[in-house]
């Protein structure tokens, strides 16, 4: 290897590690808040990404299909629950999903800027958070984080079979958001990998910001620091629950369309670009943001630099990593 | 005859008469789901009873069938000898793993599992010696006394009388000192560990036990498919394994059985259907299944067995008489001069709040002493520091004159310290008995293997015998086989009681005894530990009705906001100045 390919390598695992990052606060977020290990954050991203590339393209995108069938499902478990009384709420609660998705099978037909149809794709996506977390979690959201586990898990092979109904088996690969490469120290770097490097710093500014500084960040917090006591003060776990959700499929989203420039997705891709979000985020014990973010950039480092000696065994050993991790945590918690 | 044990007998019936009536095809699916039941036997164990789970059985499964294709493959051995080589190997993998989980809580084994599987599957697919995607091919058969299991007859019944035997050998498990162990992991770890279970030792051994299960049937796998590749072995095949269990039900040894059944016979029904219904092809029985375990967990969690019991009004519990038995052996009594239990000087700090300071008191053998003072005065810290549960910043702890500073709860209990708890802390869908067996823990030695094959029935009527024993003296007999969580919380305190009695404890520890009593039992109650004190025992009691410390306890001494404030007879307490403020706020 000489100082080109390693610097090459430097630059492909922190893009890499940038969209793991994110993928882990998100996951370490809806861990402090719910207690569940969410293993179908991985969906967002495939999902955003194939949404992305058939508005780009013209077409309807599947999400629309879906998230129409997410509200159906979640009004009706609304309606089982309060009666024929909560119509108007369920009713009203459903507009701006419909409404969102009407005008994304619009705007397929227009072809409008990229910009106008990232934030559709990431509303559309976004949308489907809490409502995900109120058809699938919210009536066992005081079961054993064992069970809630399980669900998840169940409940990713149901979005990713739904996905495959929805967009199909065709990978799809975006054009750059910005098509350039610059030279930095006599090495070319894609713009695109500035730009999810960036993003990420925004994102990750933008949500400390928010958790230090808003109402809702703070009560997030409290949500997640004292579950019982910020319910004493009012915060209700369920609006909780389905913020951190929100936020989840945000991040899922912004992550799917960065990343759908830089590489192929597939309706099944999201799953292991999930889970090496989880590999980053135990490192910080699924409760220390800024440990999760150094997980995940030395995963995507790890990741880039073994699949430059050991292509075949990539994955075996960024997911083998895991147990040192644990192994550490271990001795630590021993001590 | 009892319907359970109709019922029972009916399904071994069908498993037998099955070959009779199906044809190949159908016999080489039940032998899938008989192998498929052997994991999720494993997982039974492990989620049901002792609250972990794994998604990466599958991964397991694939270490037996390539230790097992490699083995015959490349030296030529027969099956019969890469069978232990099997069961060795994925032994080990599960005993590394188990090292490094088991202090965690149980989500890490499971994210844990989902990235092994993970790797294994990358690593299966990746390797030269493992065939990468193509595989290995070109397996023996199994043979038997020069008889080649080609058919599917022999495999059926080799695998479904491993199936049974299984099922007979966890039961006995499960009904065993160990079991009882094991089925405390899950809810009540940190009450397991206080009657001397050792935690880590006991996750770990739940966890190569299904593991090696697994291995097992990677073995036959080899031998039945007679070709190896990674896809029986992904993360989607482990997640199967444990749906099935959960399915079933978790809680239930046939419970595995019934969902490796209704996994394995409806998926290729699935598959066949479900694409024409989405007019593509895909894994569409995968949204099935995960959908069925979504609602599953919404609506009836502890599986399709158990619900189908409780539909019928099958208790869980199996009442059966208890053989007599020999006592079990006693401890040795504390040296009578010296306290048995001392603390000088004990400090904790929680972050800023200063729990314990400088606290100490001493318990003689055949003396009661009481702790009192008002809520938060830092009691139930010093009782945890006590027994382990906590580790305390400073002081000395003392045990008829050894240190027990730093030892682990479990060890404290091994050298003479029994305790009940503030909050009961009882099985509460296990019997009244078994539950008090649980405080004999340290006082049997049989360990898995012996338990498994039911040669520990001596010592099993030994402790059950000491534990009804201790049920007789609180007055509770009557109802030993009632499920714990059923009793009034009066009797379960008394029931706490009993179980710390049958460690053969020289110091008792006692967190509000007398909570939830009636003035009546109260009264029972004191007699009772007036009893045991001229036995001999050193009794420490927090408790905050007076009247009963106060006609009890020996000496008593006073706690507030983490200090000793007073301490003496009853009458020199209640005379104390500082004592009267503490409760009755200054008089002045």
């Amino acid at each position: 290897m000489n100082a080109f390919v390693a610097a090459y390598l430097t630059q492909d695992g922190l893009a890499n590690g940038a969209i793991y990052c994110l993928l882990a606060i998100a996951l370490v977020l809806v861990f402090a808040v719910t207690r569940i290990i969410f293993i179908p954050q991985g969906e967002f991203i495939s999902y955003a990404a194939l949404t992305y590339v058939a508005l780009r393209e013209g077409h309807t995108p599947g999400t629309v299909g879906l998230l129409l069938a997410l509200v159906a499902g979640a009004g009706f478990i609304d309606l089982l629950r309060e009666g024929f009384g909560g119509l108007v709420s369920v009713v009203r609660r459903s507009l701006a999903p419909v409404g969102l998705a009407g005008l994304a099978a619009v705007s397929a037909r227009f072809g409008l800027p990229a910009l106008v149809d990232l934030l559709i794709t990431v509303a559309l996506v976004a949308c489907m958070g809490p409502l995900l977390y109120r058809i699938v979690y919210r009536r066992i959201a005081q079961a054993s984080s064992l069970v809630l586990l399980i669900v998840a898990v169940a409940h990713h092979l149901v979005m990713l079979g739904l996905g495959l109904y929805f967009f199909g088996p065709e990978g799809v690969r975006a054009a750059p958001l910005i098509d350039a490469s610059v030279s930095l120290f006599g090495v070319p770097v894609q713009a695109q990998t500035i730009v999810i490097l960036l993003s990420c710093a925004v994102l990750v500014g933008g949500l400390y910001v928010i958790s230090e500084r808003s109402f809702y960040g703070k009560a997030m917090r409290a949500a997640a620091i004292n579950p019982i006591g910020a319910r004493l003060m009012g915060i209700s776990a369920e609006l909780a629950g389905e913020t951190a959700f929100l936020v989840a499929a945000v991040i899922g989203a912004i992550s799917g369309i960065l990343i759908s420039g830089a590489t192929t997705i597939y309706y099944d891709s999201g799953f292991l670009l999930g889970l090496k979000g989880f590999v980053a985020g135990i490192l910080g014990g699924l409760a220390s943001f800024p440990l999760a973010g150094i997980g995940a950039f030395g995963v995507g480092l790890l990741e880039s630099f073994a699949s430059f000696y050991a292509s075949g065994f990539k994955e075996t050993i960024v997911f083998a990593l895991i147990i040192p991790i644990l192994l550490w945590r271990s001795m630590a918690k021993a001590r | 005859m009892k319907p359970r044990q109709v019922a029972t007998g009916l399904a071994v019936l069908a498993v037998a008469t099955a070959p009779m009536v199906l044809g190949e095809y159908q016999l080489s699916l039940l032998t899938y789901v008989g192998l498929s039941a052997i994991v999720a036997l494993g997982l039974v164990l492990l989620t049901g009873k002792a609250g972990l789970s794994s998604f990466g059985q599958a991964a397991f499964v694939g270490i037996g069938a390539y230790v097992s294709a490699i083995a015959t493959l490349r030296a030529g051995l027969s099956p019969w000898l890469t069978m232990p080589m099997a069961l060795l190997a994925t032994g080990c993998c599960a005993w590394v793993g188990a090292l490094v989980m088991v202090r965690l809580s149980g989500h890490y084994l499971s994210l844990a599992t989902i990235a092994f599987g993970t790797a294994m599957f990358f690593l299966f697919g990746g390797l030269d010696i493992t065939g990468g995607q193509s595989g290995l091919s070109g397996l023996p058969p199994l043979m038997l006394f020069g008889f080649a299991f080609t058919r599917a007859m022999p495999n059926y019944a080799f695998v479904w009388l491993v199936v049974l035997g299984l099922i007979w050998a966890l039961g006995n498990l499960l009904d065993s000192r160990i079991g009882r162990a094991i089925r405390a992991l899950r809810d009540e770890a940190a009450m397991a560990e206080a009657m001397g279970v050792d935690i880590a030792a006991a996750k770990s051994a739940v966890f190569i036990l299904s593991c090696v299960l697994a291995g097992f049937v990677g073995w036959f796998y080899a031998y039945f498919q007679r070709f190896v590749n990674p896809s029986p072995f992904s993360l989607a095949q482990g997640i199967e394994y444990l749906f099935m269990a959960v399915l079933g039900g978790a809680n239930l040894l046939w419970g595995a059985v019934v969902g490796a059944g209704l996994v394995t016979l409806l998926k290729p029904l699935l598959q066949a259907r479900l694409p024409e219904l989405f007019g593509m092809s895909g894994n569409f029985e995968s949204v099935v299944f995960g959908g069925v375990v979504i609602l599953l967990f919404q609506f009836a969690s502890a599986g399709l067995l158990p619900r189908l019991q409780s539909a019928l009004g099958w208790s869980a519990i199996a009442a059966h008489a208890i053989d007599p038995a020999e006592p079990l052996a006693k401890r040795a009594v504390f040296l009578a001069d010296g306290p048995a239990l001392e603390v000088v000087g004990a400090r904790k700090a929680f972050g800023g709040v200063i729990a314990n300071v400088d606290v100490g008191l001493a318990v003689r053998s055949g003396e009661i002493v009481a702790l009192i003072g008002p809520n938060g005065a830092g009691k139930s810290t010093f009782f945890d520091l006590v027994t382990g549960v906590t580790a305390a910043d400073a002081g000395d702890f003392m045990l008829s004159g050894a240190s027990i500073r730093g030892c682990s709860g479990c060890e404290i209990a091994r050298r003479g310290v029994g305790r009940s708890f503030q909050h009961v802390r009882l099985i509460g869908d296990m019997s009244v008995i078994e539950n008090v067996a649980l405080g004999a823990h340290l006082r049997g030695r049989s360990g898995m293997l012996v338990a498994m094959l039911r040669l520990n029935r001596r010592e099993e009527a030994g402790l059950l015998a000491e534990a009804l024993r201790q049920l007789r003296r609180v007055g509770l007999d009557g109802l030993a086989w009632s499920e714990a969580g059923s009793l009034a919380l009066g009797q379960q305190r008394i029931v706490e009681i009993a179980r710390a009695l049958a460690g053969d404890p020289r110091v008792l520890l006692l967190d509000e005894p007398a909570a939830g009593l009636r003035h009546q039992e109260k009264q029972i109650l004191a007699g009772f530990l007036r009893e045991l004190r001229a036995e001999g025992l050193a009794i420490l009691l927090v408790e905050h009705d007076m009247d009963f410390v106060m006609g009890l306890a020996d000496r008593v001494v006073v706690m507030e906001f983490g200090r000793v404030i007073a301490a003496g007879t009853p009458a020199q307490v209640q005379n104390d100045a500082q004592v009267q403020e503490a409760y009755l706020g200054s008089v002045a």
